[in-house]
């Protein structure tokens, strides 16, 4: 019989660097998964002894107390306490410390060491307090909690051998744990800062480079001119930087279709190989360097401690609608994908507020819509400079991401007056020390977000593209007839009585076509053009010509516009209308939702249309 | 002194808070996060523009974000 190795679960309040230890401990073995029952993201990986024996590590998410105020501090008391079903009770405790922060996290330490469980305690980022000008003193800290207490720096793989080593004999021989259970929270904090006290060597006035940026960060004025800045420096490197390598992988796949055309004769192979996987898959990868770069910002900004400054700036602005800044955070990271987004609202302890959050959530640009923006902006707005460094096209990009942030505002402001009827919003969060990211945990987050989108082009987005293809393709179009292929087909047919519906707010033929598969994915809407496009080429040569010049060739500006208006409301995604489902418990939010935000999408699109039919485009 | 009226970077000790008067959920991550009577504390920044909300104060060796109303909940006294 097999023994399942060891599970040590890695606990502590949120900004102890825990993510950094469980990273040096686990490397790029990481498994992400989400607990049995909810939908919170359990990080699992392997770790091994010094002889080589495995352990099983997770990463339990940040929490300041088992008595639980959100969702993801539900989740990590369940684990510990061992109540959470289909899930297996750890057999060793991992506390994460931060040294520089020790009167203030000691306090969880202390009720979870009371939790009797083997454990060892790791004094993290003692390299960040020596550096403050505090010098502990990590065996009287282990003698007054009873517990092996190792000194760490996650991030230069200092003291992980030791940590190793004291988890091992802390698995092989438990002892009875000496903590007390608390009386009272305050019972516990006087404890924690007397035992805090009794470990501190020496200290001096500290944390002087956190105070001396957050004099400029947080500036009254200064602070709300930076945010703006590096939020539009981030979009216009979504648009600057990406375009290097979506040249290259542009090319691989010309190669890639040339190649095959040359070694398949002329048929549905080809046809299905070249026009629908290539077309289709193809086109949607390209947009990997922007999703990446996107990721890259929001990853930075969240590990050098920036992000809830950047909460903090928005705060009042935030709560002008009803909204706090607790709601910017999980707001911002929808930028790159809602889903993500809608499950960082855990952290958001007001019910309501995080309600009116996640129903806003899709009306941040998400990276799906960057594709299709992309596309329309390149075909119709040209490469004009009206600046140095500002390009037109990213002019008007920006202006996209700011319709829909203004979209989502008077949207937040409605539903909280409204819907939710709250009548106050909340904020209240730790301000985590500056750090200089470190390149290794932002490469491995990276890497697991392109691995996401990269599944979703090979699955969901692939399937998509063949059905389409299908429908395109059958029944054939008979020879020397005036209806073209398209016009002939399934989808042609599907589309004709969709158009009706559409073409009021300006919306061609093949538009109508390509709103029907964008449900499974927005990026879809580009390949289906693309698909369509292939497809209906009189001849090779302008299928070879890529999307952007045909669509420029076939559309209006009005109509363009109008269907950039329509992605910036349009609820689209399947995916997003599931995970809101399962946040909300219910269908009752996520129909809420994808009615409020199709009715805005249609509105916008009409108006959008009308508006520049009557200025002549 | 309720804290929403400390002048910045003015150490003081906090005399009382009254609990009663902040929201359950407040009132408990407040104590989480380690406010509690006799604990020092400093307004390092107050928010943007006109408004001064939140503020960033210093409670023992952490910085928190609050906003002015759950402030006015804490009374402080200047450390001489």
């Amino acid at each position: 019989m097999t023994q399942l190795p060891p599970l040590v679960a890695l606990v502590g309040n949120p900004n102890a660097g825990k993510s950094a230890l469980f990273n040096a401990l686990t490397g790029a073995r990481q498994k992400i998964a989400n607990y049995p029952g909810v939908t919170v993201e359990r990080k699992s990986g392997r770790a091994s002894f010094a002889d080589g024996r495995p352990v099983e590590m997770i990463d339990l998410p940040g929490a300041y107390s088992l008595d639980p105020d959100s969702l993801d501090e539900a989740v990590t008391r369940d684990v510990v306490l061992g109540n959470l079903s289909g899930h297996r009770r750890p057999d060793a405790l991992l506390i994460v410390l931060d040294a520089g922060n020790l009167d203030n996290h000691l306090r969880f330490a202390l009720e979870l060491i009371a939790q009797g469980l083997p454990t060892v305690v790791a004094l993290n980022m003692v390299d960040l307090a020596e550096r403050d000008g505090l010098r502990l003193d990590a065996q009287a800290l282990a003698r007054a909690l009873g517990v092996p207490v190792i000194e760490t720096v996650a991030v230069r793989r200092r003291g992980l051998e030791p940590l190793m080593t004291a988890l091992d004999g802390a698995l092989k021989n438990p002892v009875a744990s000496i903590e007390p259970v608390a009386t009272s929270f305050g019972a516990q904090n006087q404890r924690a800062r007397d035992i805090a006290r009794s470990a501190i060597i020496s200290e001096a006035a500290g944390r002087q480079w956190t105070r001396r940026l957050d004099a400029v960060l947080l500036h009254p004025v200064g602070g709300v001119v930076i945010l703006l800045g590096l939020l539009f420096l981030m979009f216009q490197a979504v648009y600057g930087w990406s375009e290097a390598p979506i040249g290259w992988i542009e090319s691989g796949f010309a190669l890639l279709s040339d190649g095959i055309k040359n070694v398949l004769p002329n048929g549905y192979l080809r046809s299905f190989l070249t026009d629908g996987v290539i077309a289709g898959v193809g086109s949607v990868i390209v947009f990997l360097p922007q999703i990446l770069i996107l990721f890259l910002f929001i990853l930075v900004l969240e590990a050098s401690g920036y992000m809830t400054r950047a909460a903090f700036v928005m705060d009042r602005m935030m709560a002008a609608v009803g909204l706090s800044g607790h709601s910017f955070i999980p707001l911002l990271s929808s930028f790159a994908c809602a889903i993500p987004g809608i499950m960082a609202t855990r952290t958001i302890m007001d019910q309501k507020e995080r309600l009116a959050t996640i129903l806003i959530a899709p009306l941040m640009t998400c990276s799906a819509r960057l594709p299709v923006y992309t596309v329309i902006i390149g075909a119709f707005i040209p490469a004009s400079s009206v600046g140095p460094g500002i390009g037109l096209q990213g002019l008007v990009l920006f202006g996209l991401y700011i319709a829909g942030i203004l979209g989502a505002m008077l949207a937040a402001a409605v539903i909280q007056r409204f819907v939710t009827q709250s009548r106050t919003s909340s904020f209240l969060i730790e301000m985590p020390r500056y750090q200089w990211p470190r390149p290794r945990d932002i490469a491995i987050n990276l890497w697991q977000r392109a691995w996401v989108f990269l599944r979703r082009a090979g699955t969901i987005i692939f399937a998509a593209t063949i059905i389409l293809w299908a429908l395109l393709s059958f029944p054939k179009a008979p020879d020397g007839s005036n209806v073209s292929q398209v016009e002939y087909s399934v989808a042609g047919r599907i589309a004709d009585g969709l158009e009706p519906i559409v073409r009021p707010i300006g919306f061609n033929h093949d538009i109508a076509l390509a709103l029907i598969p964008a449900m499974a994915a927005r990026e879809v809407a580009v390949s289906a053009l693309a698909t369509v496009y292939a497809i209906d080429a009189a001849d090779e040569d302008a299928a070879a010509t890529s999307l952007g010049p045909k669509l420029s060739a076939d559309w209006s500006l009005a109509t363009a516009l109008a269907f950039l208006a329509w992605f910036v409301f349009a609820p689209q995604c399947i995916s997003t209308i599931a995970v809101t489902r399962r946040e909300t418990n219910g269908w009752k939010w996520p129909i809420f939702m994808v009615s409020y935000l199709f009715a805005l999408a249609y509105a916008a699109a009409g108006i959008t249309y009308w508006t520049a039919r009557s200025f002549g485009l | 002194m309720q804290l929403d009226h400390l002048p910045l970077n003015q150490i003081a000790l906090i005399r009382a808070i009254d609990w009663e008067s902040l929201p359950d959920q407040e009132g408990h991550r407040l104590r989480a996060l380690g406010f509690e009577t006799g604990v020092t504390i400093e307004v390092l920044h107050k928010g943007i523009l006109m408004w001064r909300d939140p503020l960033a104060v210093r409670v023992g060796r952490m910085t928190v974000a609050l906003r002015t109303k759950v402030a006015a909940a804490i009374d402080c006294e200047l450390s001489a």
